[in-house]
């Protein structure tokens, strides 16, 4: 007979019962929101409703900010509760999170990525890497930015930016996207 | 239970019968100390013969390990002599313009020592038929150097994918690349019957850095793996050199941003060497206080994706609670979850913040309080053992041959830890766990009581933090310390990270710029194992060899 302690079981239905460990939601700045409810306007594209799916790109980052992209799928931040997904493939993807200063060696491989991604889609450059190359601008080796070969719909600066930045920008898309889907019912 | 094909095979690289037999936790080699602590008077131990023949060399102004520059035939003659002395490890190889350097480590005494050798004409003997750790080495100096190992066992290039505008973009007069066209890349071939190539990445399916890995496969089985990497090279070098050591310093701390604290720290390390500056004893405890928090949320995290990469989200899901805890608490005390540029040359950029010594220490016992269930938890259940046990092993003399350190070398037997070894200050009674299995199971397991031991270490350098100044200011005008017009000044640092020991070496002008830097991660000397590791195994245990090595790929792309 195992002892109580070494089973999973019983822990897992004490869990059942405490309140869940996620953290409250932080709150969206308007103004951001704000500009990207216009550039949706412009889009004249129907959407799939409040959810999102996310593919993450790093395209020559120093894996900090991928570090803190993984942290939003703890329990702390619990991503998927906002209807923000990570998938495995671009084909199925929304969203492009895109990191990294843009490395030469990695430009071809996001474009492709990119190629693969279906109209409209959001592309998010996040880190100060991914917004203009940061403290590796100037290198022969970094073109400077995601800007540098696609249109960047929302930056989320930061080295890196936090799990809660992150989620700040994220949840500014969805609420974005929500009045469009709202008008299409 | 899945018993594939192939898992319960001899391993062919198991350890000859006479190898270095390993002991459980705690268990170190018999090691004097470092040189540098050696009683005077006292006499040291004999050279061996590779490092006899570096002395040969002209001595440089290297600290505190010593360089010494070898005409091209006693390197040639060290490189033959290094194939009958299994006990030197190449722990890198690198150049400038014009010259290599490669770092040598004996390991039956604990000394490290750095040779040189002249480029004439852009060649030097290659080191890799006697070492085959300095394969990927040799290939990443001539993408960045434009030098040639003569007699190199592999001279595809490596870093440069033909996409840069410049060839050898770190040597004296880089060329324009007046290349027509992006090369296809080449791989190493498999023959057989029904064997297939996968492709993968270098953009793949989850969160992680980007690489191309190659798969000759039949069946289910792998038959090779090969790696391609480089996507993620920055011109990290070219970036630091001509820069103060306070500037470079914030690229050493972004080389692989989950060991920045450990990077930021060996070139610091390598800085202050080659100044003769010491740091205060408080800036060493905190940087130590800082570099222990870095090993327990990497290993919390790593163990947790092991897991959920064998579908027990469970034991992932608490792993990611308590490392989470980790990072607000380093987040508290230091201002930034992964202490980014909290190491800086001469010391530390500021003390903790107010109440951050008892967040620390908050997060810290409800990990030691769930440590233990947790271990019993992954030791009981059968799916997830089912799944690690022998799976992806690495045997003890290719670890020895590669000299890979970390948990990589510590899961199958070789016990060099740098905080033992050669050792730095504060550490003084560091217990290093060492494993003979050198499977999945066995990584994990070092990290689990790495896991332990930083919880100790932890609690006793936040007991006993030394008052006083935060860091000492860097001689800047030549004239001051050891700084001289028209002379260099050079360091060499070796600091365990989670992963294993970074170095860092450093040369530094009159002006306090750099003019020679080259941070080596320890991923350079485990990647190839990883390569050996899947082997023998199913497809769809790749991702768990993968993640038990969790190698870096920002780190060794440069
Ligand atoms: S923004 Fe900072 S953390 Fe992110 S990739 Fe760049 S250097 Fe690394």
């Amino acid at each position: 007979m195992q002892p109580l302690r070494r089973l999973l079981w019983p822990r897992l239905g004490r869990s059942l019962f405490s309140p869940p460990l996620s953290d409250p939601a932080p709150a969206v700045p308007d103004a951001v929101v704000q500009a990207l409810v216009e550039r949706l306007e412009e889009a004249a594209q129907a959407r799939l409703g409040r959810s999102l799916s996310i593919r993450q790109v790093d395209a020559g980052s120093c894996n900090g900010c991928e570090l803190e992209i993984n942290a939003l799928g703890n329990v702390l931040y619990d991503l998927e509760r906002f209807g923000l997904r990570f998938v495995a493939s671009p084909r199925h993807a929304d969203v492009l999170l895109v990191t990294g200063p843009l490395t030469r060696n990695m430009r071809q491989a996001l474009e492709r990525t990119a190629a693969c991604t279906p109209e409209p889609k959001w592309v998010v450059a996040a880190g100060d890497c991914a917004v203009d190359g940061g403290i590796f601008q100037g290198s022969y080796a970094v073109e400077g930015g995601i800007g540098a070969a696609l249109p960047v719909d929302l930056l989320i600066p930061g080295c890196p930016p936090t799990p809660t930045q992150l989620l700040e920008g994220l949840l500014a898309l969805l609420a974005a996207q929500a009045p469009k889907a709202a008008a299409r019912r | 239970m899945s018993d594939t094909e192939g898992r319960d095979g001899p391993d062919p690289e198991a350890p000859p019968p006479d190898g270095p037999s390993f002991a459980g936790r705690g268990a170190l080699p018999e090691v004097p100390a470092p040189p540098s602590a050696a009683p005077a008077g006292a006499p040291p131990p004999p050279d061996g013969a590779v490092f006899a023949l570096i002395r040969q060399g002209r001595a440089q102004d290297c600290r505190p390990h010593p360089r010494h520059l070898l005409d091209p035939g006693r390197w040639r003659a060290m490189a033959e002599a290094l194939a009958a002395a299994p006990e030197v490890a190449l722990l890198a190889l690198w150049a400038e313009p014009g010259v290599v350097h490669a770092c040598f480590l004996a390991e039956d005494q604990g000394r490290v020592i750095i040779a040189s050798c002249p480029a004439a004409e852009g060649r030097y003997p290659a080191l890799s038929p006697a070492r085959p750790g300095a394969v990927r080495f040799e290939r990443m100096v001539r993408d960045l150097w434009g030098l040639v190992a003569e007699g190199a066992v592999d001279l595809r290039p490596w870093l440069d994918h033909g996409r840069w505008p410049l060839v050898g973009p770190l040597a004296a007069s880089p060329a324009a690349n007046a290349a027509p066209a992006v090369p296809q890349p080449e791989f190493l071939t498999v023959e057989g019957e029904g064997v297939h190539q996968i492709p993968v990445g270098p953009v793949h399916a989850g969160i992680i850095e980007p690489g191309h890995f190659r798969f000759h496969v039949q069946g289910e089985t792998v038959v090779r793996l090969e790696a391609r990497l480089g996507y993620l090279h920055k011109g990290s070098i070219g970036l630091m050199l001509g820069k103060p050591a306070a500037v470079a310093a914030r690229f050493a701390g972004r080389l692989s941003g989950d060991s920045t604290v450990a990077h930021a720290w060996a070139f610091a390390m390598a800085v202050e060497a080659a100044l003769a500056v010491v740091p205060p004893p408080r800036a060493l405890a905190l940087r130590a206080v800082m570099a222990e928090l870095e090993r327990l949320h990497n290993h919390l995290n790593d163990w947790g994706f092991v897991c959920n990469d064998a579908a027990f989200a469970w034991l992932h899901a608490r792993a990611g609670v308590l490392r989470e805890g980790v990072l607000r608490a380093a987040a508290l005390a230091f201002g930034h979850r992964l202490m980014m540029d909290r190491v800086i040359p001469g010391g530390v950029a500021e003390d903790p913040r107010p109440g951050g010594d008892a967040a620390i220490r908050a997060a810290l016992a409800v990990v030691a309080a769930e440590l233990p269930q947790l271990t019993a938890v992954y030791e009981s259940h059968a799916s997830l053992q089912d799944r690690v046990v022998g799976t992806g092993v690495v045997g003890a003399g290719l670890v020895a041959r590669f000299a890979a350190g970390g948990y990589v070398g510590r899961a199958s037997g070789r016990a060099f830890d740098a905080r033992a070894v050669p050792g730095y200050a504060p550490y003084a009674d560091v217990a290093v766990p060492v494993l003979a299995a050198g499977d999945v199971d066995a990584r994990v397991r070092i990290r689990m009581a790495e896991i332990g031991e930083s919880l100790r270490l932890v609690d006793a350098l936040l007991d006993a933090l030394p008052e006083g100044p935060l860091s000492v200011p860097l001689p800047q005008p030549a004239g001051e310390g050891r700084l001289v017009e028209g002379r260099l000044v050079e360091g060499l640092g070796l600091v365990e990270g989670f992963r294993g020991e970074c170095l860092h070496w450093v040369a530094i002008d009159a002006g306090g710029l750099l003019r020679g830097v080259f941070p080596r991660d320890p991923s350079w000397l485990q990647w190839p194992l990883l390569e050996a590791a899947v082997e023998g195994n199913i497809v769809a245990d790749f991702p768990l060899c993968n993640k038990s090595f969790n190698c870096s790929y920002s780190g060794v792309d440069l």
